[in-house]
C-alpha cells in the first residue's frame, strides 16, 4: 500500500462498502456558556474508508472527534444532533450515552491517537505493561498470552527490537516510536474506527511519511476506518479516500478527495489549496487566506466564510447557507456551488492533476496586498 | 575540512532572485568546526563521540535567512544554544561580526546575551511567554535586561515593534497570551524578539504549532523583518515547503552533522546527500508529481550494522552505504555547484544506484532560468 500513497481509490474495488462505520446527524457541539462551537455537522465514514477532516485552528475539528470520542473538555456539550457507531445490530447510540456504554466502545471499537503521544502514556510504566493491560481487561488474555500479542504488536506498527521496546518507559523514546506505541494500543483491540487528531503534525517528514504509510496498511490489513483530522491538505491528499472540509464550525464541502482537490466548489477549500503544501520547492510566494476565522459561537445569520470571501454578495449574509448536494458524492455549503470550479471538467480530462499556481487566484492574498488585522 | 575554501552567497535581494552570485558578503555568524557535548567526552575517545554537535561550518549573513532541518535530536536547537552562549563549545569557532562569542566565558558571557545582539524565538509561545504577563510587559522585558534604553525610549521601542509585527498596539498592549489567537501569540514572539534590535534571530520550530495559513503569515513576517531590519535569520522547521518559500540556503542536520548545505531550491530540487533526498521524497505534498518515492531511500532492514564511531552518520540508514562509508566523509563543495556542500562519498553518482524504476529525479537546468 505505501507504494502508491497517491491512489487511494486503487484498492477501492477490493474494498466492501457495505454499512457504515460511523454515522454524525446535525451534530451540534457548544463550549464554555453555551457558545455553538461545532454546527450542523453530518458525515459518515463507511467501512475501510479513510475520511480527512481538514480546517484552520478552531475550525472545530477536534471537537468534533472528541464528540465522537465521548472525550470533550469538561464544558463541552453535545446539544443536538446523533453519533451512531456502526450499523445493523451492532449500531450504538453515543449521544447520550451512558458511562458503561463508552467503556464498552472505547479502545474495543474506536482507537484515537493525537499530536502529544506523551501525554497519553503513564510515565511511570513500560510502554509494554501498558498496552498489555490494555489486551487482559478488554481482551481478557492472561499474562503471558497478553505480553506475546503486545510484542506482535509492537512488531506491526514498525517497531524495530519490540521484545527490548516492550520493557522501555515513555521518556526513553523518540516521538515517532511514542507515535507508533499509541497506535498499537489503539488498534490492540481491533476496532473499527481509528480517529488520528494531527497524529503526525509534531513529528519531522520521514517520520510522518512513516506513520502515514503505517495507518494506511492497517486499514488495508485490519479493514479500519480512518478518520484524519489535520489543517494540512497534502497529508489528506496522500492518505484520504474522501475529505471534509470544515469552517467555523461547519462542514463546507466534502467529497472524494481527488475531485475535490483537483477542482473545489467552495472558496474556502480553493483559498485553502492556494497555501496548501504544493511540492513546488521553486515557490517563492507563501499565501496567507486574509482575515480571521470567526469566534466560536459567533452570531451570523448568513455564510460564515463570507467576510473573508471575495466572490460573497448581499445574499449570502441574507440567511443561512444550505448544503448543496453537487452529485457524485460532493457536496459544498456556498450558494454560488454551481458556478465556481470546471463543471465540465468533472470526471473528465483533465489527466495533469492541479497546476501549481491555478487555484489560489483571488481568493488568496500575499502579505503585500493586506492589512494585517490586530 | 578547510575553512577557507567556505563559499559565501549573497543574500537574494528578494523573493524570487537566485541566490546564487558567488559576491563575497561579510557574514554576521561564521561557526567554524563547532563541536558541542552536553557530556563531557572521555579521555581518548574522538571528539566527535556522543556529541550533539559535530564540526559544523555555517555563516549567515545579513538579510539573509538560512534554514535548518534535520530529525528530532539532530543537533538543530544546540546549535541555537551555542550561538547565543547558552552552551559553550568542545570545539571549534562561533565568530559574531568579527568576534569570537564562542570563547567568552563567565560576566563576558553574560554580557553579550544581554545585549539582546542575538534573539531567540520558541516554537509553542503559549509555553514561552510568561502567561501572566501582558503583551506591554512581554514585549519590554528583553528591554529591561538589557538596559540600554531610558523608560520613555522603551515604551516607545515596545509601540515600534509591536507595529513592525504588524498588530495594532492599543488593541493589544493590555492582553494576556490566553487572549491571543495562535498566530498572534507568534507574532508578540518576534515583536519581543525584535525590541532589542537585534543583529540575528534564531528562530526554533517558529511555525510548527500554527496552521499553514498563520504559519505563512508568520513566515512572510520574517522575510519582511530581515528587510526592514537588515537582520540575520536562522529558522529551524520541519516544514520544507514553507521554508522553501522564504530561505535562502538550508542546512540539513543527522546526528549531530550538517550533512548537506546550499541554495535551498537547488538542494530540495536536486538533493546531493541521500538523507537531504529521503527528506523531499517524505515531504507531503498535494501535488503527486513524479518523484522519488521514500522507499527507494531506505535501506533493506537486514542491512549491514556500521561501526557507529567512525561511520557515516547515516550508513546504519543508507541504501547506498559501501566500503568507504566506514569512515566519516568530511562535507566537500559538489563538483558542479561551488555553493554547495555535502558530506557523501557518492554525492555526485548514488543515483546512478537507484532501482531501474525510478522515475528520474528533477535536475538543475530546469532552475536555471
Ligand atoms: N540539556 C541537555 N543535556 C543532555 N543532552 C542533551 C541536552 N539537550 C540536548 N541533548 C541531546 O543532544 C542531542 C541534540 O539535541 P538538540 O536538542 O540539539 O536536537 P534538535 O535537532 O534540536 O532536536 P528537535 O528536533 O527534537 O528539537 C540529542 O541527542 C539530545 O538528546
Ligand atoms: S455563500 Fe457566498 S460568501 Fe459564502 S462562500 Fe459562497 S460565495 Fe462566499
Ligand atoms: S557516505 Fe556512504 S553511508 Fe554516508 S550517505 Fe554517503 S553513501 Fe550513504
Ligand atoms: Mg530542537
Amino acid at each position: 500500500m505505501s507504494a502508491t500513497p497517491a491512489t487511494p481509490s486503487a484498492s477501492e474495488e477490493a474494498r466492501e462498502w457495505s454499512g457504515h462505520t460511523l454515522e454524525v446527524r446535525d451534530l451540534q457541539v457548544s463550549v464554555a456558556d453555551g457558545l455553538v462551537a461545532v454546527r450542523d455537522v453530518s458525515f459518515a465514514i463507511r467501512r475501510g474508508e479513510s475520511v480527512g477532516l481538514v480546517g484552520e485552528s478552531g475550525s472545530g475539528k477536534t471537537l468534533t472527534c472528541r464528540a465522537v470520542l465521548g472525550l470533550l473538555p469538561a464544558t463541552g456539550h453535545v446539544d443536538a444532533g446523533r453519533i451512531v457507531l456502526g450499523d445493523g445490530d451492532d449500531a450504538v447510540e453515543l449521544t447520550g450515552a451512558r458511562r458503561s456504554t463508552w467503556d464498552r466502545v472505547r479502545a474495543t471499537r474506536i482507537g484515537a491517537v493525537f499530536q502529544d503521544p506523551a501525554s497519553y502514556l503513564n510515565p511511570s510504566l513500560t510502554v509494554g505493561h501498558q498496552l498489555a493491560e490494555q489486551l487482559r481487561t478488554k481482551r481478557g488474555l492472561s499474562r503471558g498470552e497478553a505480553h506475546d500479542r503486545a510484542v506482535e504488536l509492537f512488531a506491526e506498527v514498525g517497531l524495530h527490537d519490540p521484545a527490548g521496546v516492550f520493557h522501555q518507559y515513555p521518556h526513553q523514546l523518540s516521538g515517532g516510536m511514542l507515535q507508533r506505541v499509541l497506535i498499537a494500543i489503539a488498534v490492540s483491540c481491533d476496532p473499527e474506527l481509528l480517529i488520528a487528531d494531527e497524529a503526525t503534525t509534531a513529528l519531522d517528514v520521514v517520520i510522518q511519511a512513516e506513520i502515514l504509510a503505517l495507518l494506511r496498511r492497517l486499514r488495508d490489513t485490519h479493514g479500519l476506518s480512518l478518520l484524519l483530522v489535520t489543517h494540512d491538505l497534502a497529508v489528506v491528499a496522500e492518505s484520504c479516500d474522501r475529505i471534509l472540509v470544515m469552517y467555523g464550525g461547519q462542514v463546507v464541502e466534502s467529497g472524494p478527495t481527488d475531485e475535490v482537490l483537483r477542482n473545489p466548489r467552495h472558496p474556502y477549500t480553493q483559498a485553502l489549496m492556494g497555501v496548501a503544501t504544493i511540492g513546488d520547492w521553486g515557490r517563492r510566494r507563501l499565501d496567507v487566506i486574509p482575515g480571521q476565522p470567526p469566534a466560536a459561537g459567533a452570531q451570523m445569520p448568513g455564510c460564515r466564510f463570507a467576510p473573508r470571501c471575495a466572490l460573497a454578495t448581499p445574499d449570502c449574509t441574507a440567511g443561512p447557507v444550505p448544503v448543496v448536494d453537487l452529485g457524485a458524492g460532493r457536496t459544498s455549503r456556498c450558494l454560488l456551488a454551481d458556478q465556481l470550479g470546471d463543471r465540465a471538467g468533472d470526471g473528465a480530462g483533465s489527466q495533469s492533476g492541479h497546476q501549481p499556481g491555478r487555484h489560489p487566484g483571488r481568493h488568496v492574498a500575499h502579505l503585500d496586498d493586506q492589512a494585517v488585522p490586530a | 575540512m578547510s575553512s577557507t575554501q567556505e563559499i559565501r552567497i549573497a543574500p537574494a535581494a528578494g523573493p524570487g532572485s537566485p541566490a546564487g552570485s558567488a559576491e563575497a558578503a561579510q557574514p554576521l555568524l561564521s561557526v567554524r568546526g563547532l563541536s558541542v557535548s552536553y557530556a563531557p567526552p572521555r579521555k581518548g575517545t574522538h571528539l566527535g563521540t556522543g556529541a550533539a554537535l559535530a564540526d559544523a561550518d555555517l555563516d549567515v549573513s545579513p538579510g539573509e535567512i538560512v534554514g535548518i532541518v534535520g530529525e528530532t535530536g539532530s543537533g538543530k536547537t544546540t546549535l541555537a544554544r551555542a550561538t547565543v552562549g547558552l552552551v559553550a563549545p568542545a570545539a571549534g569557532t562561533i565568530a559574531f561580526a568579527g568576534d569570537d562569542i564562542g570563547g567568552l566565558r563567565g560576566r563576558a558571557r553574560r554580557d553579550f546575551r544581554r545585549s539582546g545582539q542575538v534573539q531567540l524565538v520558541f516554537q509553542d509561545p503559549l509555553r514561552s511567554l510568561d502567561p501572566d504577563l501582558t503583551v506591554a510587559e512581554l514585549v519590554r522585558e528583553p528591554l529591561d535586561i538589557a538596559a540600554a534604553l531610558s523608560r520613555r525610549e522603551r515604551d516607545q521601542r515596545v509601540v515600534e515593534s509591536l507595529q513592525l509585527v504588524g498588530l495594532d498596539p492599543e488593541a493589544v498592549l493590555d492582553r494576556r497570551p490566553r487572549q491571543l489567537s495562535g498566530g498572534q501569540r507568534q507574532r508578540v514572539s518576534l515583536a519581543r524578539a525584535v525590541s532589542t534590535r537585534p543583529r540575528l534571530l534564531f528562530c526554533d520550530e517558529p511555525v510548527s504549532a500554527l496552521d499553514v495559513s498563520n504559519r505563512n503569515l508568520v513566515l512572510n513576517l520574517l522575510d519582511q523583518l530581515r528587510t526592514d531590519l537588515d537582520l540575520a535569520v536562522v529558522i529551524i522547521a520541519h516544514d520544507l515547503s514553507s521554508l522553501a518559500g522564504i530561505a535562502d540556503r538550508v542546512a540539513v542536520f543527522y546526528r549531530g552533522r550538517i550533512v548537506e548545505q546550499g541554495p535551498i531550491r537547488r538542494v530540495l530540487e536536486d538533493p546531493a546527500h541521500p538523507y537531504t533526498a529521503l527528506l523531499t521524497a517524505s515531504a507531503p505534498s498535494v501535488v503527486q508529481e513524479d518523484r522519488l518515492r521514500p522507499e527507494q531511500l531506505k535501506s533493506a532492514a537486514d542491512a549491514p550494522t556500521w561501526p557507529a564511531e567512525r561511520g557515516c552518520v547515516f550508513a546504519h540508514r543508507c541504501p547506498f552505504a559501501h566500503d568507504a562509508c566506514a569512515d566519516q566523509p568530511p562535507a566537500q563543495t559538489l563538483p558542479h555547484d561551488p555553493a554547495r556542500r555535502a558530506a557523501c562519498h557518492v554525492a555526485a553518482t548514488w543515483r546512478d544506484r537507484l532501482a531501474p524504476d525510478a522515475p528520474h529525479a528533477p535536475h538543475a537546468h530546469k532552475e536555471s532560468a
